[in-house]
């Protein structure tokens, strides 16, 4: 309930279909002690009345796990790509915009289709390719250095705020993307992913391929689990080199 | 039958287990998931999975993990099918090693382990602190390969609804909702396994991903299947209270040394860093020397609420009490638990590496769910179950790190288990074509009911009522008159539904509508959990009765199942004998 009669400003980019024209809405919501977008947009949805006391109804959006692990809820808030449950309000400035992503198609609200991402994973053979599920012993051994290469680049959730704020992801170019090449380093760096190395750098050319980075860096700085994108994207760019001479060679 | 074609409903470890069982023995799969399956609660586990491998030379072996296991869940689970799961747990952790999960190593290049609750080994395989994300990962890229090359099609964005029933009560295949376009529509299949996770919602705030509604379980349930040990809650002693959910902090925090304490005088408002050993009461090391902070949650669980509850010693007299990693060094805690002192840094504000967490219980796992058999089977023929839906390999309380393990070994038997009964099943006949017809215009109807409801009520009101009570009075600590009440006051909850008001009368992506519809099932599923808490007058495991402090074999070493009678819109309960053939019985004392 409210306390101390502080009260939560939030300002929300809606939009009813894909199709329908974008308003905005505001909303006033009693302060609360550990009040994050998500809990905001829950009271939202118990007493859907904007600010001008005008009935209206609950935001859809994308969540789940409510701990920057699903990747789910990405938005964009005050301006910045970010996930909705790790956004504290306390941390931020009123009034709290909410937008959808710009640079995916919006189904509803704040709620956007991003599965260009995982078409491109499956472009990108970002699999170990394993003989079978039957038990044929351990895997390959590695050293604790090896695991804690790959380790940061598996915990990638696919929110792709990387994609978000890069400014060649877009129509012109159909740019890739930083989250899949930084699967591509983590399935070539792996001892049986190596196996795919070739198929992956070779879905890495071309249009919309590796070579339409701009190094703006955007990625690296908004990605909210500190994936090193950047150093992924160089490391594979140079193996997109090797490999497009040595294909001059071998074709 | 060549090339049956089985629908899997879910999209978590045990779904995505099922899937590449079945596509690699070329059957074809339609994958039900309300998110994409990489956003799967799987993503959630964090601390490990349990393998006998014994390479730490403690001796360790799988029937020793098989003793833990029956023990910790106080006797409750059917031994066979636990027993089988532990022995097929080393060779899983080794596919998993292939398949590239980044488990941490050891300088050699094995993979570590730690030790977890309820156990004196080193039996839990770990990726950092998000293990069930890097398994739930590995898995959905094997899927993911399998669905370029066409063997499984998935249906991301689609809420299973209902099962199809023939004449016969056969299942013939599944009814669901797109939840964009809202259509509902029906798909056929030779059989269907339910792989559809945890409950958590039913309680309001838990630990559990949005998602966790319980709605398909109790849908089944509605439709004949048999519910089992519904009054099995587990409540996790470390979770980050948080206004929008609880957030779980690991058992691995413990695992890796972390100690729980509270300060010797009530309300000591003193920085907790500068109060002295000697005024710090760490009350489960104490308590249960031998196991100290790593007794299983049940017991640890119970052991702060006493102390925050009866000897009024929470933090500055809030419901809290510490857990303390600050003795560690950083570079140990960066190395073994970064992402979970991440979630705390980044939800709480405050650093666990320079300042001890605040922590309290909180609503975690359902050991209860669809009833199967010991190959997977619910009581409905057609229809299989796995993961944390169903009932079978936990007892009375999970121990840390066998929920990943069980996911997976339940998705490697319901997948071949559903292939081989397609296979048996003879092709269904024309008449069947009704079943769907009339399984659609039901659900339809369901749908254009609520859409026309003029009531007055807010469905997250309701929500929010059922989970406060089921939070209060069905978790750690039972009374028989407060379930009682509990369950009427669903029934008033049941009967405010029947004039809910949905603001959004949109039929595109109405997420208020979804959730709505989960709210139903949510309300019937309470009143298995509390009527079954009620009826089960002992102790035993997560079950905590103060007026009933003892286990009791006699009575109750047996399992509930809970069937709805649809003439009375309610449960009514059964008692099944336990498979104890293995283990005999003994007291369980940490």
């Amino acid at each position: 309930m409210a306390q101390n009669g502080k009260t939560v400003i939030i300002k929300v980019k809606r939009q009813a279909s894909p199709d329908s024209n974008p308003y905005w809405e505001e909303f006033s919501l009693p302060w609360k002690p550990g009040m994050n977008v998500i809990s905001a947009m829950m009271d939202i949805a118990a007493n859907p009345v904007t600010r001008e006391g005008k009935p209206s109804r609950p935001i859809t959006y994308d969540s789940n796990c409510l701990e920057e692990v699903c990747g789910s809820c990405a938005m964009r808030i005050n301006g910045r790509a970010r996930m909705a449950c790790s956004a504290l309000i306390d941390k931020l400035n009123q009034p709290v915009t909410l937008e959808p992503l710009s640079k995916f198609p919006v189904i509803r609200d704040l709620a956007v289709d991003r599965s260009v991402l995982f078409e491109n994973l499956k472009r990108a053979k970002a699999w170990v390719p394993i003989d079978g599920t039957y038990d044929l012993g351990p895997g390959p051994r590695q050293t604790p250095r090896q695991q804690e290469q790959a380790y940061p680049l598996s915990r990638c959730i696919s929110c792709c705020c990387c994609m978000e704020v890069c400014p060649q992801f877009n129509d012109k170019t159909n740019f890739v993307g930083a989250a899949t090449i930084a699967q591509v380093r983590l399935f070539n760096t792996h001892p049986t992913g190596a196996a795919l190395k070739e198929d992956r750098l070779h879905a890495l050319m071309g249009d919309g391929g590796i070579q339409e980075c701009g190094y703006a860096q955007n990625c690296v700085e908004a990605c909210p689990k500190d994936i090193p994108l950047t150093d992924a994207i160089s490391e594979v760019s140079g193996q997109v080199m090797k490999q497009a001479i040595k294909d001059i060679f071998t074709r | 039958m060549a090339n049956p074609t089985i629908i899997v409903v879910g999209g978590g470890l045990a779904g995505l287990s099922a899937t590449i069982k079945i596509a690699e023995g070329g059957g074809n799969v339609d994958l039900f998931s309300v998110v994409p399956v990489k956003r799967s609660h799987s993503v959630c586990a964090q601390g490990g999975i349990n393998a006998a491998k014994n390479l730490k030379g403690e001796g360790d072996s799988t029937w020793q993990h098989f003793d833990d296991t029956i023990y910790g869940g106080d006797f409750l689970a059917n031994q066979p099918p636990v027993k089988d799961m532990c022995e097929a747990a080393p060779a899983i952790i080794d596919l998993l090693d292939r398949m590239g999960v980044p488990f941490n190593r050891t300088p050699e290049g094995l993979l570590d382990f730690r030790r977890f609750g309820g156990t004196l080994y080193h039996r839990t395989a770990f990726a950092g602190a998000t293990t069930g994300q890097q398994l739930l990962y590995a898995l959905d890229e094997q899927v993911r390969r399998y669905e370029s090359e066409g063997r499984v099609n998935k249906f991301e964005t689609w809420e299973f609804l209902s099962a199809v029933l023939d004449a016969q009560g056969v299942c013939r295949g599944i009814c669901a909702l797109d939840l964009r376009s809202m259509e509902v529509r029906t798909f056929p299949a030779d059989a269907v396994i339910i792989a559809t996770g945890g409950i958590g919602a039913i309680f309001g705030k838990s630990t559990n991903s949005v998602v966790c509604t319980g709605s398909a379980q109790s849908a089944l349930y509605q439709q004949g299947a048999y519910y089992a040990n519904g009054e099995f809650i587990q409540v996790h002693p470390t979770s980050i209270p948080g206004d929008d959910k609880l957030r779980l902090m690991s058992e691995s925090a413990r695992g890796e040394g972390g100690r729980v304490w509270v300060p010797k005088t009530a309300g000591d408002k003193r920085d907790p860093k500068s109060i002295p050993e000697s005024e710090r009461w760490y009350f489960l090391e104490e308590w249960y020397p031998k196991y100290g902070n790593l007794v299983p949650r049940d017991v640890a669980t119970r052991a702060i609420h006493k102390v925050v509850y009866e000897h009024g010693l929470g933090i500055d007299g809030q419901p809290m009490v510490y857990l303390d990693l600050t003795h560690i060094d950083r570079a140990t805690l960066d190395r073994k638990l970064e992402g979970i002192l991440e979630i705390y840094e980044k939800f709480v504000g405050d650093d666990p590496r320079d300042t001890p967490m605040k922590i309290f219980p909180g609503m975690h796992y359902t050991m209860g769910g669809l009833w199967v058999d010991f190959k997977q089977s619910t009581s409905i023929p057609g229809i299989f179950a796995c993961g944390e839906c169903e009932y079978s390999y936990h007892g009375a309380n999970r121990l840390g790190a066998n929920s990943l393990v069980s996911c997976i070994y339940g998705g490697f038997v319901s997948g071949p288990q559903a292939v081989s009964y397609a296979k048996n099943q003879t092709k269904s006949d024309t008449s069947v074509n009704g079943a769907f017809d009339s399984e659609r215009k039901r659900q339809q109807e369901i749908n254009a009911r609520l859409m026309s409801s003029e009531g007055s009520e807010n469905p997250f009101r309701i929500w929010r009522e059922l989970g406060e009570i089921m939070t209060k009075d069905v978790t750690v600590i039972r009374y028989n008159a407060a379930l009682a009440k509990t369950d009427e006051k669903i029934v008033e909850l049941l009967e405010r539904y029947q004039h809910i008001n949905l603001s959004d009368k949109e039929m595109w992506a109405n997420t208020s509508f979804v959730f709505t519809r989960q709210l139903y099932n949510m309300l019937q599923l309470a009143r298995v959990i509390a009527q079954g808490a009620a009826l089960r007058n002992e102790s035993r495991g997560a079950h905590y009765k103060p007026e009933f402090p003892e286990r009791d074999d006699a009575n109750f070493l047996k399992t509930t199942k809970a069937y709805f009678a649809p003439d009375a819109d309610e449960p009514r309960f059964e008692f099944e004998p336990v498979d104890t053939s293995l283990i005999k019985p003994r007291p369980r004392k940490y």
